[in-house]
């Protein structure tokens, strides 16, 4: 085993009891280290015995007020501090009228205490409370959230940091932790009822007629094209900003959250995206961000100007702010149909620029698996962008639904596309970033700050493809959706797996393995990237090495939390293999 | 902690018999890079106890486990296809937790996440038509609820006049089933309520969207006296803005034999054509304007002005869409 056995620490304890009292005696919607003009992070919960309840709230912001399911009356959740090597008891007590459950996102912890309920555990009951018990065997910043009854789209999430046994690599004077989200009034099974009645029901910047005479978007040719083959290249999110409103913090732009600083100070933000739904671009404009963790995991510090973060997804980044004014911290979501502005800023009352959201961008032939840099295409990135009506290119089907690229795939009303040359795209800039003229992180990267435990190469190979149909708003992998009767995705413990995964749609699926790191295969070698969390491009693939180490059954699933919904999911065991009992 | 491991060791119990059965004679060992694997993580494998292969392995050729391509080349970077380990079909949790508590929290979570059932009533057209004579009304909803593959819907349409008598309601009930991305398939029956004599009609039909995203259906009728007859449908929503939709849309009726009791004559039967300009104040509730024109042809003309109704009617329409 990679991790030391767990010791315990007795300040922790200490620690966490008057963290906890503190936590109670403000008794506001929002936890100390997420009320604006929060100087850094304490106090916290932290301690080795930690109590949570879940209960019945109300939320509102930006003029929008609805029902929310908070955790110790706060959204986000308490920040959760825990040191690496210690032992912690979450005792959490369900005060809902319906079942509940807390899932750590990125811990390391025995299946039966990963909390999600059909596969870990049954689920917390009302009125009951349930302790969930592990040994704390990593350090970096995580999340937890609900897995039962959508409750993570309506408050249920909250930030984990870690702190390092030893030293850590990170340097910096302060901290904040920004925990990223979208809020909707709407309760998320209406959500997911609207998608499935129309698909489009929450895009309102779908191409018009208007647009078109004012020689905006796609040109009637190219609108024809797509229109023969019942595609829609604005189709970046399914739920927008037509319904949400988007949090730092808890914090609409309005609200503006903000973090303190001293100028020359170098300040660490845990980002943290906790949205159902939404993928951000995030930026700091005016100053270069220096990455230093992703998914928990120390990579090896590099400078950018913006970042795409998936859900799920966490990056630890670090800035130097100078000058004594405020800086912004801009979340956008993808589909540029709202952003939240959050400041940094020496004093309270300073608010950053708010800038204008940038124009929806649109999806191109890259996002439908057909890679054409491949090809003689002539010079200038002018293609035709008509995939020839039969046969195919340089042996390859360029049609878009051709059960022959994909023979695993379960064709039937579900998947309305393959991608018929899906391409890696882990050093490619995420959706909407392609042009924008400045510096933007990819996948590529990313290096992990130490080699790698495990370096074996793969014994086998796994393809899962990611299917869907926007039209019917159905969601899958292989075309099966988990309801289908889907047989769980089998391991032997320990062995090494290279998984690819396939995205035959036109949007981007954060997928998210419970229990396990993998290694993104970038390149890097021993300094692949560690991730739980992958965001796969649209029509692209993205492979990665996982060494099946810890026995049990675990979730699997898009973390698009209505694509999961639609079935969008798996369950995947890691059993010993012909171990006598 | 040892509480933990021993259960896990128990999880895992229930494997062992049938790890043992995969078929080593199938594997491709010169793919597999034992020379990579580390062998200490395989020491479970019994690879001295070869088995006559499992009846198992020879009744599940590769295609029937997708994710074990036996011997097929190498993806990328050399790596074997490889084999995979059968799935278990036991359950990890039942080791720490009441098996008939997890085996319910199981089936709610399966039905969670794809197996929801949902439904919608779409109230399409629900209008006032001003013409040449009499004022008059038209409705067409419809609404279904199931899964996303299986449902049951209905379609009801109909019209009169303001302050008339019912001249025309029909209601169908249908099974529909999604046979591919974009087309569903639909069967059951539709009943007649006006025109008098009433009617009962076996229905099959075909609607989804077709290329280009015209809206399009096609339904055959046989009623309970024999007559047939085909109605086809075409609508195309021209987003104008975010908001303001131009809706062509057109109906075509074709009848296989006259029916003068309800006015049907042979052949190309009617037509009609309309042209809607809706504004969705809310995605579920859009009012809207139009032109509405209909023309009974051959047969059906002659029916029509024989009962001293005029063949063809231009109206001006206005009403509300809306759906929930």
């Amino acid at each position: 085993m990679i991790f030391p056995l767990p010791e315990v620490d007795r300040r922790g304890l200490i620690r966490g009891l008057s963290g906890l009292g503190g936590a109670l005696a403000f008794g506001r919607a929002f936890p100390t280290w997420a009320q604006s003009g929060t100087a850094g992070l304490s106090p916290v919960l932290s301690g080795e015995h930690i109590a949570l309840t879940v209960g019945e709230s109300h939320f509102a912001t930006g003029g929008r007020s609805a029902h929310a399911v908070t955790v110790n009356g706060t959204l986000p959740a308490p920040l959760i501090r825990l040191k690496e090597g210690q032992h912690v008891r979450l005792s959490v007590t369900n005060r809902l009228r319906e079942d509940t459950s807390i899932h750590w996102h990125g811990l390391i912890v025995p299946f039966q205490m990963d909390g999600v309920p059909g596969i870990s555990f049954p689920g917390i009951r009302p009125g009951e409370t349930f302790t969930y018990e592990f040994p704390i065997r990593q350090s970096g910043t995580y999340w937890y959230h609900s897995h039962s009854g959508m409750q993570e789209a309506v408050g249920h999430y909250g930030p984990i940091v870690i702190d390092p046994a030893g030293a850590d690599p990170v340097r910096s004077e302060r901290e904040h932790v920004v925990v990223l989200s979208d809020w909707s009034p709407i309760h998320p099974h209406l959500l997911l009822k609207r998608l499935k009645q129309m698909g489009g029901y929450f895009n309102m910047q779908q191409q018009t007629l208007a647009g078109q005479l004012a020689g905006k978007d796609q040109s009637g040719k190219e609108r024809l094209k797509w229109g023969a083959m019942r595609m829609d290249p604005t189709d970046i999110s399914d739920v927008t900003g037509a319904t949400y409103s988007f949090l730092a913090n808890g914090h609409g732009t309005a609200e503006n959250w903000t973090g303190l600083f001293t100028p020359g100070e170098r300040v660490r933000l845990r980002i943290v995206n906790a949205s159902a739904m939404t993928n951000f671009n995030v930026r700091l404009p005016g100053l270069p961000m220096t990455v230093v963790q992703c998914d928990g995991q120390h990579v090896q510090p590099v400078e950018t100007d913006e970042f795409q973060i998936g859900i799920a997804e966490t990056y630890d980044i670090v800035v130097q702010p100078t000058e004594a004014r405020p800086y912004g911290l801009i979340a956008e979501a993808i589909d540029r149909s709202g952003l939240v502005r959050a400041t940094l800023a020496p004093r309270m009352g300073m608010v950053a620029q708010v800038p204008a959201l940038r124009e929806r961008p649109l999806l191109g032939m890259k996002d439908m698996g057909m890679d054409m840099s491949g090809m003689d295409m002539g010079q200038g990135g002018i293609t035709d962008p008509s995939p020839p009506a039969h046969g195919s290119m340089a042996g390859h089907s360029m049609k878009m639904r051709d059960p022959s690229v994909a023979p695993q795939v379960r064709m039937g009303p579900g998947v309305a596309t393959l991608s018929p040359m899906p391409v890696d795209r882990t050093a490619d800039r995420p959706t909407g970033l392609e042009t924008v003229d400045h510096r933007v992180l990819t996948y590529a990267d990313l290096r992990s700050l130490e080699p790698n435990g495990d370096t074996r190469a793969p014994t086998r190979t796994l393809d899962i493809h990611l299917t869907a149909n926007m039209e019917r708003y159905m969601w899958s992998f292989d075309g099966v959706k988990l309801s289908d009767g889907a047989e769980p995705i089998p391991f032997r413990h320990m062995e090494r797996v290279r998984m690819n995964l396939i995205n035959d749609t036109m949007m981007p699926h954060p997928i998210h393995l419970h229990g396990h790191f993998f290694e993104l295969v970038t390149g890097a070698g021993a300094h692949n990237p560690r991730k739980h969390t992958v965001n796969v491009l649209p029509g692209g693939k993205v492979s990665f090495d996982l060494t099946a180490d810890a026995p049990g059954d675990w979730a699997f699933h898009c973390h698009m939390l209505m694509h999961m919904h639609a079935g969008m999911m798996r369950v995947v065991t890691a059993r010993h293999e012909g171990e006598p009992a | 902690m040892i509480a933990s491991a021993a259960a896990l060791v128990l999880a895992s119990a229930a494997l062992p018999a049938r790890a043992q059965e995969m078929d080593h004679s199938q594997m491709d060992h010169s793919q597999m890079g034992h020379g990579q694997m580390d062998h200490g993580a395989m020491k479970g494998m019994d690879h001295s106890a070869h088995q006559p292969p499992a009846e198992e392995s020879v009744d599940n050729p590769p295609a029937e486990n997708p994710h074990a391509g036996h011997g097929q080349p190498a993806a990328d970077d050399g790596i074997p296809r490889g084999i995979a380990p059968p799935a278990p079909t036991d359950h990890a949790a039942e080791a720490f937790y009441d098996p008939a508590v997890m085996a319910r929290a199981r089936a709610a979570m399966v039905e969670e996440n794809g197996g929801m059932t949902f439904s919608q009533l779409m109230l399409d057209r629900l209008e006032y038509r001003m013409g040449k004579g009499a004022d008059g009304y038209h409705w067409e909803w419809e609404g279904w609820i199931g899964g996303d593959i299986n449902r049951f819907a209905f379609k009801t349409e109909g019209e009169g006049e303001i302050g008339g008598p019912l001249a025309r309601a029909e209601v169908q009930a249908l099974y529909s089933r999604a046979i591919d991305p974009w087309f569903n398939l639909e069967a059951g029956v539709r009943h007649d309520i006006r025109p008098d004599p009433q009617r009962t009609y076996a229905v099959v039909g075909i609607e989804g969207l077709a290329p280009y995203w015209f809206e399009v259906g096609a339904q055959a009728f046989l009623s309970s006296k024999g007559d047939a007859h085909l109605r086809l449908e075409g609508s195309y929503d021209q987003r104008i803005t975010q908001r303001l939709i131009l809706q062509p849309a057109a109906e075509v009726n074709i009848a296989a034999q006259d029916v003068p009791e309800i006015g049907s004559g042979s052949g190309l039967s009617d037509v009609e054509l309309g042209l809607r300009l809706r504004y969705e104040l809310v995605r579920e509730f859009a009012p809207y304007v139009g032109v509405n024109w209909e023309r009974k042809l051959g047969d059906t003309a002659r029916f029509a002005r024989a009962k001293g109704e005029a063949a063809s009617a231009t109206s001006f329409v206005m009403g509300v869409r809306f759906w929930f």
